[in-house]
């Protein structure tokens, strides 16, 4: 799943379940995701 | 009064712990109006505990430094028969059936628990605001937060209402209320002491350690808290022949200009006496947030997730609420933030590898006012969750310890700290150097 597939559904899953406010902090985590994987710590299956 | 100086008095007769007690306790039903330090005052067992300590000392059974000591605890730890709010209602009704083994240990040790300190709601922030009882407050400006989530237990020695207290530390939650509120905490080596009998944030990232006024007791309560009480005597290095590497990069980019100046004094001071000072990096340091929020989010909603479902109304808003985000952090997510702290914690130890211990200030910024967000900066609004968390938490992620001590005061009077990290597992030796910083201090 990427990043931006996943703020989505979090996003829309909040909002079903009542929850709009957590809008601003879950892209706040989204950025800090994407920190995460761009740093790529545990490697890659295809790297060489 | 310090521990030292009590059990020099207790011993020589010029102070009972039945005395010292009282006075602590009058501070206590004086001052917690005003400060909201204390959820729960335990007066009557701490007036017999303590007669119990004299009565014991009196018949030549002298426990070691902590004998008659007055002492408060974070209310995370449970104390037999008395409730274990975490500051949240979501625990209204618990009544603990046994003490904590830390308890236990500090009885054991003759400690006298005065009763349990307020905190920021099951220890998930730093500022203390967000709890049940309401907010604790900072002895010197009550507009302001004694830091968190420990702030309660910080209030109560910086004001003497105990002599020490026990606090947890999840992401600074011991080190940060240590320095706003101007006193020593220490944040020993991850899983030196054990949290048996707490309420968890996160057990990969949770610890256990002392809130003093001098890095000497803390020494003396962290040898109770370990079981060998009195075993052995701090001992300082010269300053002449210790080497601290200071980690410029990222941990001194953001600093309140008093802060900047109160570090910089600091190690020049130490320089001045004799010790040597080198730059040192820790290369993925951007990335310590992310690292600390994946595993700490990801822990704290596993233990959450039940009560945010049954009883979310019983939350303070601010609490469920990032509980609520935590329960999106993805499994593969955790993972990679675990592998950073692999990666996190070989650049501390490289950075701490020839020198004897890293210096850095503990908090970027005197205590912040309650409900701010926001905290200006070099003329910048920086969110002020993330700014309190910014130099502590890269020690939970890593396990590193940590000790904080006063290095000063802002332009309006607020403490500012200096923090000294060690090598893992060589909490005595950190004790050590930071007692030697702090003799240089003053």
């Amino acid at each position: 799943m990427t990043i931006e597939q996943w703020l989505k559904a979090a996003i829309a899953d909040a909002e079903k379940r009542g929850l709009p406010e957590l809008k601003p902090l879950l892209e706040g985590l989204a950025a800090a995701t994407t920190a995460l994987r761009r740093a790529n710590f545990g490697g890659h299956a295809n790297d060489h | 009064m310090t521990i030292e100086e009590f059990g020099c008095a207790l011993r020589e007769g010029r102070t009972t712990s039945a005395s010292t007690t009282d006075a602590c306790l009058k501070r206590i039903a004086h001052g917690n109006a005003a400060l909201n330090a204390f959820i729960l005052v335990l007066a009557d067992e701490a007036r017999e505990q303590a007669a119990a300590a004299d009565r014991e000392l009196a018949s030549g059974h002298d426990r070691g430094p902590l004998h008659g000591v007055p002492v408060s605890i974070k209310d995370l730890f449970d104390i037999s028969g008395t409730p274990t709010t975490a500051g949240s209602r979501v625990r209204e009704g618990h009544i603990a059936r046994s003490d904590a083994l830390l308890i236990t240990r500090l009885r054991h040790a003759g400690a006298v628990i005065v009763g349990k300190t307020n905190l920021h709601e099951f220890a998930f922030g730093t500022t203390n605001e967000d709890s049940a009882f309401g907010p604790a407050r900072h002895p010197r400006d009550h507009q302001r937060s004694p830091g968190g989530s420990s702030g309660g237990s910080a209030i109560s020695v910086a004001t003497g209402m105990a002599l020490a207290t026990l606090g947890t530390d999840t992401g600074g939650s011991i080190r940060i209320p240590a320095a706003a509120c101007g006193i020593v905490g220490l944040k020993p080596t991850l899983g030196e002491l054990p949290s048996t009998g707490s309420v968890p944030l996160s057990r990969t990232m949770d610890h256990v350690g002392p809130l003093t006024q001098t890095v000497t007791d803390a020494w003396h309560v962290f040898h109770a808290l370990r079981g060998d009480s009195g075993a052995t005597a701090l001992t300082a290095p010269p300053l002449t022949t210790l080497r601290f590497g200071v980690p410029r990069a990222y941990f001194c980019d953001v600093l309140d200009a008093d802060v900047r100046r109160a570090f910089d004094a600091s190690v020049d001071m130490l320089v001045r006496a004799g010790a040597s000072v080198v730059d040192v990096s820790i290369d993925h340091a951007s990335l310590i947030a992310s690292v600390y929020t994946h595993i700490g989010f990801g822990d704290a909603a596993a233990y959450h997730a039940h009560t945010l479902d049954t009883m979310p109304e019983r939350y303070t808003t601010p609490v469920r609420i990032r509980l609520e985000m935590a329960r999106y952090v993805l499994a593969e997510d955790y993972v990679r933030a675990l592998e950073g702290r692999d990666v996190l914690r070989s650049e501390v130890d490289g950075a701490l590898s020839g020198v004897d211990a890293l210096l850095l200030p503990t908090l970027p910024m005197p205590a912040p006012l309650i409900g701010a967000a926001t905290v200006r900066i070099d003329d910048i609004e920086q969110p002020v969750r993330n700014m309190m968390l910014r130099l502590t938490q890269l020690f939970n992620v890593t396990g590193h310890p940590a000790i904080s001590l006063p290095c000063g005061v802002s332009g309006n009077n607020l403490p500012i700290g200096l923090q000294v990290v060690g090598g893992r597992f060589q909490t005595d030796v950190l004790l050590g150097v930071a007692r030697a910083v702090e003799g240089q201090l003053g």
